[in-house]
């Protein structure tokens, strides 16, 4: 896939991190606003998805990139359930427990597990997106050979 | 015990993501792992049906129970009905992955396959535990979604186009089963299916319940391929490979479409005559017409996908003379027996269908052909093979002393003694065409004059799938002991107890 | 009223585009099209006038909040949704490679 203008190249450069931060953001700030590790998750594939739109790769760095992602992904989601396991260890014995201390609401070290949660699945999503993108790329490259 | 129930999901969860990310390190992880925790979900599914005594159990997920007698969480629900289904699920899911261990090694990105295979077991054990609406959908499609995937995992031109069709009728059966969801919620404030029922029972307006009702019906109507909504079937049963063919022909049509259509219909919903009589007729057109075209079929993996629309046509027409009996109230003991009949055909339906798209898969993997027309005498040749799918086409075709035979003859008696003489006949008389059909494709496979020229160099199936084949048709045979009075008791009972007595499912949860 | 009735056309407009359509990939667009006009009556289901975003404020009581529960049920929906159009999309596209084409009437191993 080719890049674009030095234009959306730069501008594009300049826009990522930030979208990336206010990823961070929006899943840190999950069980006090709205928002949460899936819309994170999802601005946050949104950066790595302009950077590599704007600035063009080869199809053998893509394959690279798309194992990498689904790695990462499948660790997260494995970590989702390693913790939601490990709620059968601590305190009461059930899944999906709320084994931590649940703090003063509203603050943003509160609610227990509910953060974890959160950014385990937002590197889940991420990783999801991310890898989806990048298999649909590799597709249309593989097929207009 | 109750700590056991969200593993039947947790496990092979974590058993596919692992084998993701491990089969790239360790060589040969998936083939080991896989089997592996099947195994292991299947001893807890016997333990339970064993240390189960005729109760139910619930499991609030963290630890969320009730507040003033209301759920406010996600219930698992663990009942006579549900423990059979994990159990078939389970029995023929285990069986179908270790055929795959050599059936699957002609493809490429075979972890893959073992993850997705993972993916559909877990879908298909959260929708039959779970008590709760919405938590049901999203199993059911964890579980379908992973199987769209494995339709087309051969990536041929068949493949790939049955996966779209499958898909695109998949996804609008979801939109309506999502509808309908949302309409319940919205009269009745809760989405728990105890809790649903007892809010129901307060007084509905009838017209919107029968619209729910006919969104609910249409829906998981096309996931368990009930003839007006068919079309995807064929298509997508006969171009998977074959060990997935056995579970989505076997499992998924009953675990997503039947079981959840029962549930629903017998615990949830107070069910009125005209739904009775919409299940009945369903039934029977599937019953007839999907034997029919079963009859002109020459590729063997689309006679055997008809001819499970005949069979689910038995099962859902069981079912809704039981409903009919039920609300008349006349003949108790006649609903008993066609409720009865149902189950127990679901079980065996999912046994003997899995093993005869085993046997395909066998004469798949050697001949690489499914056209009847071009096998032949292949008796000699293959008789694991053979003589295997001798025993599961007479059970299907209910011959004694097979399963098919004993669950048929439940069902026709039950429409004989309930007097639906019309059903009864029409019963016997498209199991003779099934046994026409399964004749068909014997004499074509197995005993007619070969057209083949290199018979003498075709051999026997690997050692995974002859055993797989053969602990299935041991089954079959097994199985047709549920028939005896206190085996049926004992196994049958707790599940046609639930049915029967609708208030139950509701009582044990929201006391 | 006339929002649920809305969201209902916007419901045939993807079922016209479902059955008429004969481009595959705008076969894809109306069943999305169909599934978020669901996700509006979802939305709709849980909304109470004049309620507040449900974030609760432990400083003010006694706020009408609108029904969390059906806007987190469209979250996940948002998510399956998301897994289906990938699927389809990736099916799509290995379909073009085989035929060349993304007429659905040029796919016809399959009949009967």
């Amino acid at each position: 896939m080719e890049g674009m203008s030095i234009i959306v190249k730069k501008v594009s450069q300049l826009l990522a991190g930030l979208i990336f931060v206010y990823g961070i953001y929006i899943i840190l700030h999950g069980h006090l606003t709205p928002g949460g590790g899936f819309a994170g998750g999802a601005i946050i594939a949104g950066a790595f998805i302009l950077l590599i739109l704007a600035n063009g790769s080869s199809a053998l760095n893509l394959k690279k990139e798309i194992s990498g992602s689904s790695n990462t992904e499948s660790l997260a989601i494995l970590m989702v359930v390693v913790l939601a396991m490990m709620s059968l260890a601590f305190g009461v014995k059930v899944f999906f427990s709320n084994f931590l201390p649940k703090g003063e609401p509203g603050e943003l070290l509160s609610a227990g597990v509910i953060p974890l949660y959160n950014i385990f699945i937002g590197i889940e999503v991420a990783g999801a997106i991310l890898t989806i993108f990048l298999a649909l790329v590799i597709f249309k490259e593989e097929s207009s050979k | 015990m109750e700590a056991m129930i969200p593993l039947f999901v947790a496990i092979p969860l974590i058993s596919a993501f692992l084998i993701v990310l491990l089969s790239k390190l360790i060589n040969g992880f998936h083939k080991i792992f896989a089997p592996f925790s099947l195994l292991a979900l299947l001893f807890m599914a016997v333990y339970i049906f064993t240390n189960l005594d005729n109760t139910s159990m619930t499991y609030a997920m963290g630890g969320w129970g009730l507040l003033n007698d209301l759920p406010i969480g996600i219930f698992l629900v663990l009942d006579g009905f549900s423990i059979l289904m994990l159990g078939i699920i389970n029995i023929i899911g285990f069986i179908a992955l270790f055929y795959s261990l050599s059936y699957i090694s002609k493809y490429t990105a075979e972890s893959n396959y073992y993850a997705l295979f993972c993916l559909i077991i877990a879908g298909m054990n959260g929708v039959v535990l779970s008590g709760d609406l919405f938590n049901l959908f999203v199993f059911l499609e964890v579980s379908v979604i992973s199987s769209y995937a494995l339709v087309a995992f051969g990536v041929g031109k068949t493949e790939l186009e049955a996966s779209f069709k499958y898909q695109v009728l998949g996804g609008l059966a979801s939109m309506l089963i999502l509808l309908a969801i949302g309409l319940i919620y919205w009269k009745t404030k809760t989405l728990n299916i105890a809790d649903v029922r007892n809010v129901m029972s307060g007084g509905f307006s009838r017209p919107y319940y029968i619209f729910v009702q006919v969104l609910l019906l249409t829906g998981f109507g096309l996931k368990a391929a009930i003839i007006p909504f068919h079309a995807w079937l064929p298509d997508a049963h006969s171009s998977a490979p074959s060990p997935i063919s056995a579970m989505l022909s076997g499992v998924l049509i009953k675990a997503v479409g039947i079981y959840v259509l029962i549930r629903l219909f017998f615990n949830m919903f107070e069910f009125t005559h005209e739904i009775a009589v919409v299940f009945t007729v369903l039934g029977t057109i599937s019953m007839v017409i999907g034997s029919l075209v079963a009859l002109v079929q020459w590729d063997v993996k689309r006679l055997l996908a008809y001819s499970s629309i005949s069979q689910m046509g038995y099962i859902v027409m069981a079912f809704g003379m039981g409903m009919i009996l039920l609300i008349k109230g006349d003949n108790e003991p006649a609903a008993i027996l066609a409720i009865g009949g149902g189950i127990y055909h679901m079980i065996n339906h999912s046994v003997f269908k899995g093993l005869l798209f085993l046997n395909a898969g066998a004469l798949e993997y050697r001949l690489d052909t499914r056209d009847l027309k071009q096998m032949g005498g292949l008796s000699k040749a293959m008789p694991v093979t053979s003589s295997t799918s001798l025993m599961a086409s007479m059970s299907i075709s209910g011959l004694p002393p097979f399963n098919g035979f004993f669950s048929k003859l439940i069902i026709i008696i039950a429409a004989v003694n309930g007097k639906f003489y019309i059903l009864a006949v029409l019963a016997i008389v498209i199991s003779i065409i099934t046994l026409a059909y399964f004749l068909k494709f014997q004499h074509y496979a197995f005993y007619n004059r070969t057209p083949l020229k290199s018979l003498d160099k075709i051999r026997e199936v690997p050692f995974p799938m002859t055993s797989s084949m053969i602990l299935l048709a041991i089954l079959c045979l097994a199985l047709s002991l549920l028939a005896l009075p206190s085996v049926n008791e004992a196994v049958l009972h707790p599940a046609i107890q639930v049915l029967m007595q609708s208030d139950l499912y509701s009582i044990t949860l929201i006391p | 009223m006339s929002v649920y009735i809305l969201s209902f056309v916007l419901f045939l407009v993807g079922l016209y585009g479902v059955i008429t359509r004969r481009n595959l990939i705008k076969i894809v667009i109306s069943l999305s099209i169909m599934e978020f006009s669901i996700f509006m009556i979802l939305v709709l289901v849980g909304y109470i006038d004049n309620g507040l975003a449900p974030i609760v404020d432990p400083a003010s009581g006694g706020q009408i909040y609108v029904d969390p529960l059906p806007q987190a049920m469209v979250l996940t929906a948002i998510v399956i949704g998301l897994a289906t159009t990938s699927m389809l999309m990736a099916i799509a596209i290995r379909l073009y490679r085989k035929y060349k084409t993304f007429d659905i009437r040029e796919l016809k191993n399959l009949r009967g």
